[in-house]
């Protein structure tokens, strides 16, 4: 069952035009969509006890028990007084592009559907809410978007992502193919695959695609910004660094002022490549507050970032808190900056490199000495190891990486049913699963293969 | 010509497809004529001695829940049974039965001469007659006119059929039979889209001729499960024969190799199609080539003959190659071939023509069934037959047809298939053709169609309260199951330690315990001590139904999404092609296959999800328009 053919299940989508800026809505619509919207929500009071169009403050998560997106206004709509005449449900986000579309993911994950084009109006025309004179803009809508869509995904699908996504689907073609022919042909010596190879098999397909999913990320990047975090024990220079690379003017291009959020994002652009440095409120303004940040948040903020600059004082000797700041961003992308080379030095270079294998820069941001050898740094932070490439960057589309989050769920979903040594029959249906998730992204979708991909891989018959 | 009586039902050929349609028509108070070329024809197999098998085993089970016989046909007359892919999953375990081919043809024409309304008549139908698309009689080639209501077209592979072995081209049906030469004719004049397709089946020898030392032995099951749900195991406990097995080797090979230029499959004298489930052996010497044997299943065809089936080996090679190739085998070097391989080659339609209730479109009451609607198999056949019965029935009745959905049953998936797809080559079922299969398993045939069988009046009111009241016993028991919870006794310790998974600390629902790889529902017996006494079909049920409950319910969610496109019906008189906005590939298609639901729709190749919604605005506006009128 394909799932763009269901008709009255939940669609997300985002309601804003890309870009803009500003706030973002994600809307919602279908039955139940209150209810998974609550899973997410987190306010004085559960969105479904609201009566119908009230707007609720609170906060929205990455999913249940999850870790924090944006601070939200929810609409809550109930059905049948609404544009769709189903319940519809709406989520104001102020943090700009990205937030709003780490919400739309945080819906599809917890079970909503990718809306397709036009298909908000369609529904509000089949559920009677738009008058029939529209009828004839609804279908041109659809066929208008879906055929930007289309190409869309025709030039999104060229090059190495559509060969990656058709290697894989190959490989689980041959597992599926493998499984079904003995079933179909249970008296031939077909040659079955053990649970250790199939195993093995779907641990390679799962890794594989948590890397492209990864990947995804990293082509967010490339267009979005690397999301980037300063971080260190106070009065180490963090709002000073920040103003440096601000206030020099071949690195500012966007500045977005926060406006009632807590969150400020500063769009730096060094010789071409995005950088986007996050921070707690007003930086610029009062200085103090990132100044003062300890070590438990340095490392929340931390997490989320695509890259860490770490800021160490070479005028202090190396202290507790800077080795496990030091050892907790080891695990990601990080940058570290040995500052105050200016004063008189306790904390030597080879003394850092005991603690980290990452990158280490000496310089004084007071004294301006070491600017260019660390927008260089920033620079090669992109062109080397896991920063984006082309290939990463195709795999942004939403409706893409929806798919591929279906098939890695699938195919972890695999791996439980092969750890429980369940009979091979439900292996072939998450591989299955997984196999239709991905046909989704190339459009190989037909139901002969695997019968095909029997009888080619087996001589089977009488 | 001469006027014989009025009937309401002609059924056409006596295969596996006719006598289910036959059989369903008069049971279902249609005066009935069933003509075969020889009536001894009847449910003959001319290819493999065997009913049943993977999804095979499925549509056999399905058919005996519905009120068909061929379930019942074999337990009477089977000589070893087998479940197959019982370490699989409870979806694919499938049913399959070596049948005594003679027997089965008597039990059948026998059944068949007794059940009231029902005749049978040895005749060739020449043409099918029609007024103003309806049809109105039929004409045998003895020149009687029998006026009729309906016609089920079940011609299998005897349509202006040819066999080949070698240069030997015979115009033949299947085993020497003579073909229907005539009929083809008259449907493509009534402008019936004809294919050609083939098919072909080994050689039969004398056992007395073989070696079976140097085979291996293949035994039946102990434990005997009948394929109809009225039988009892015991009933049809009887001794099992034995089959065997032996290989090809390379010396076969490079007699198949240095002959294939006389093979009539590559030397261009067949035109048909054929299947990739039925290779010849010419066929898998050539494709795999690097493959080193292929194997070979030596079937009895009966108790009384000692005629065996060589399985596996199926060709259309020429006579003298055919002794020198089969005499290379192990256990066969001095084989008695008493029939020689042959292909096939016959006239199907192009089964994109019918409706689902496999009513042609555009002529009422004629309906289509079996092998000639380009399917493969003597059980899709027999599928495909008892539902055009039925629905031929419904037709005079002036009832709604019954369409089984994908959801309900491997019949559904095949005629789904069938009609939408059209085929390029026999169509052969196979599990992995159902998306619902975990849903749709041989062992639950009777609790998804017997309620069916009987509102369409083919199940008996005892068969129906015996189902009513198994399904009962399931309810409870599973209740139950849920709730009982087990304490962590020493009895409980001792039994997850012999299972080898892990003990528990405190209590434990008796269905988590149900769920847990290592064990099941009948292992839990002795630690359960309020367990009723249930009947075997019972707690399989329960079994099933609670140990993979999270894929099983995984699977209703899509069959709910899927029945929402399916219950949408589409008008039969939409012009497709007028439809503003809907792509001209799609209008095409769907004014060909003419679906009768939007599901239906979704799923003919050409047609796009954006179609789909162009379509539901369509119909929108359309019932708006109505309604304002």
């Amino acid at each position: 069952m394909k799932r763009e053919y269901a008709l009255d299940d939940i669609i997300a989508a985002i309601s804003t035009p890309m870009g803009t800026g500003g706030i973002g809505i994600v809307r919602m619509s279908g039955h139940g969509c209150i209810a998974l919207a609550d899973e997410l929500f987190i306010g004085k009071q559960p969105l479904m006890d609201k009566p119908g169009h009230t707007l609720s403050y609170g906060k929205i998560t990455d999913g249940k028990g999850g870790e924090i997106i944006d601070e939200v206004l929810v609409s809550v709509m109930k059905a049948p007084h609404t544009y769709t005449k189903e319940d519809i449900v709406e989520i104001n986000c102020h943090g700009g592009t990205l937030v709003t579309r780490r919400v739309l993911e945080a819906l599809l994950k917890a079970g909503a559907r990718l809306a397709e084009p036009g298909e908000f109006t369609k529904r509000s025309f089949l559920n009677g809410r738009i008058d029939l004179t529209q009828a004839e803009a609804v279908i041109d809508l659809i066929h208008s978007k879906t055929e930007l869509s289309r190409q869309a995904a025709v030039n999104q699908l060229e090059g190495r992502l559509k060969q990656a996504v058709r290697e894989m689907r190959e490989e689980i073609l041959d597992m599926i193919a493998s499984i079904e022919a003995v079933i179909d042909y249970p008296d031939y010596d077909i040659e079955e695959e053990t649970y250790a190879t199939m195993e093995e098999k779907a641990n390679a397909l799962h890794s594989r695609m948590e890397t492209l999913l990864a990947g995804a990320d990293r082509g967010k990047i490339l267009r979005e910004g690397l999301q980037t975090v300063i971080v260190g024990k106070p009065n180490v220079g963090k709002s000073s660094l920040l103003n440096w690379l601000l206030e020099e003017d071949r690195a500012i291009v966007t500045d977005i002022p926060g406006t009632t959020r807590d969150t400020v994002e500063e769009y730096l652009n060094i010789d071409g490549f995005p950088i986007k440095i996050v921070d707690t409120a007003g930086i610029r303004q009062t200085g103090d507050l990132v100044e003062q940040m300890g070590v438990e948040k340095s490392k929340a903020y931390a997490q989320n970032a695509d890259l860490v600059i770490l800021m160490l004082d070479a005028s202090r000797p190396l202290e507790q808190e800077d080795k496990e700041i030091l050892s907790f961003v080891e695990q990601k992308k990080t940058l570290i900056l040995l500052n105050k080379t200016d004063l008189n030095q306790k904390l030597s270079l080879a003394e850092v490199k005991e603690y980290t294998d990452s990158r280490i820069l000496s310089l004084s941001v007071r004294e301006n000495i070491g600017f260019d050898a660390l927008i260089d740094a920033l620079k090669a932070m992109f062109l080397d190891g896991r920063p984006a490439t082309a290939e990463d960057a195709l795999l942004g589309n939403t409706r893409h990486k929806d798919a591929l989050f279906r098939a890695k769920e699938a195919m972890a979903h695999c791996l439980e049913t092969i750890a429980n040594r369940m009979p091979e029959d439900f292996i072939s249906m998450d591989l299955q699963d997984a196999n239709r998730a991905l046909g989704e992204i190339t459009g190989d979708t037909s139901d002969e293969e695997i019968i095909d991909r029997i009888f080619t891989k087996f001589c089977l018959g009488k | 010509m001469y006027q014989a009586e009025q009937i309401d039902i002609a059924v056409i050929g006596g295969g596996h497809a006719g006598c289910e349609a036959a059989l369903a028509a008069a049971r279902l108070g249609m005066e009935t004529v069933l003509f075969a070329i020889s009536l001894d024809s009847i449910a003959i197999m001319p290819c493999n001695p065997s009913i049943g098998g993977s999804s095979k085993g499925h549509l056999v089970r399905e058919i005996d829940a519905l009120g068909g016989e061929m379930g019942k046909i074999i337990d009477k007359t089977y000589i070893q049974t087998k479940m197959l892919n019982t370490g699989k999953g409870p979806a694919v375990y499938s049913l399959r039965a070596q049948a005594d081919k003679t027997r089965y043809h008597e039990e059948m024409k026998h059944c068949l001469e007794n059940t009231p309304n029902l005749k049978i008549k040895q005749a060739e139908i020449v043409e099918i007659q029609m007024e103003e698309n309806r049809v109105k009689g039929v004409v045998t080639s003895g020149g009687a006119v029998y006026p009729c209501r309906a016609v089920v077209l079940c011609m299998g592979t005897y349509m202006k059929s040819r066999c080949l072995t070698g240069e030997n081209i015979t115009e033949s049906g299947p085993n020497n039979l003579m073909p229907a030469t005539r009929l083809s004719q008259c449907l493509r004049d009534m402008g019936i889209r004809l294919f050609r397709f083939k098919t072909g089946t080994p050689a039969r020898m004398n056992r007395n001729s073989l070696d079976f030392d140097k085979m291996q032995p293949q035994y039946g099951d102990e434990e005997i499960v009948p394929f109809s749900f009225a039988h009892k195991a015991e009933e049809i406990a009887r001794p099992q024969a034995l089959c065997w097995l032996t290989y090809t080797n390379e010396k076969t090979h490079q007699v198949i190799r240095e002959n294939l230029h006389r093979s009539p499959l590559f030397g261009g004298l067949i035109e048909g199609t054929g299947p990739r489930y039925c290779p010849s052996i010419e066929d898998k010497v050539v494709r795999f080539a690097d493959k080193e044997r292929h194997q070979l299943f030596v079937e009895p065809e009966g108790e009384n003959t000692e005629e065996m089936y060589i399985q596996g080996m199926s060709s259309s090679l020429p006579e003298d190659v055919q002794i020198a190739m089969y005499r290379t085998i192990p256990g066969l070097e001095h084989c008695e071939i008493t029939r020689f391989a042959y292909a096939i080659e016959y006239d199907c339609i192009d089964a994109t023509q019918l409706k689902l209730s496999l009513e042609f479109k555009g002529f009422h009451g004629l309906f289509s069934a079996g092998q000639f609607n380009g399917s493969s198999g003597y059980e899709e056949a027999a599928a495909q037959g008892i539902m055009g019965g039925i629905n031929a029935v419904r037709y005079i009745q002036g009832k709604d047809p019954v369409i089984l959905q994908r959801s309900d049953g491997y019949i559904g998936v095949l005629i789904d298939d069938l009609v939408n797809k059209g085929s390029k080559e026999p169509y052969r079922m196979m599990t992995s053709r159902a998306e619902f299969r975990l849903l749709l398993r041989q062992d639950n045939a009777d609790r998804r169609l017997t309620p069916i069988g009987y509102e369409i009046g083919l199940i008996s009111e005892q068969r129906y309260q015996a189902l009513r009241e198994k399904e009962r016993l399931i309810a409870e028991e599973i209740r139950r199951v849920q709730s009982v919870t087990m304490g962590p006794t020493a009895e409980l310790s001792a039994l997850l330690e012999r299972y080898g998974t892990t003990a528990v600390k405190n209590g434990v629902r008796l269905s988590d315990l149900v769920k847990r790889p290592q064990l099941d529902y009948d292992k839990l017996a002795e630690i359960d001590g309020e367990r009723p006494d249930l009947p075997p079909e019972v707690r399989q049920q329960v079994n099933i139904q609670i140990k993979y409950e999270g894929y099983i319910s995984r699977q209703m969610k899509q069959v709910e999404q899927f029945k929402k496109l399916e219950n949408r019906l589409l008008p039969e008189d939409l012009d497709y092609e007028s439809i503003q906005g809907l792509r001209l590939e799609a209008g095409q298609k769907l004014n060909m296959v003419r679906p009768r639901s939007l599901g239906q729709a979704s799923r003919i190749t050409g047609v796009s999800p954006a179609d789909i919604s162009v379509l539901l605005i369509y119909l929108e506006q359309r019932k708006r328009t109505e309604n304002r009128k």
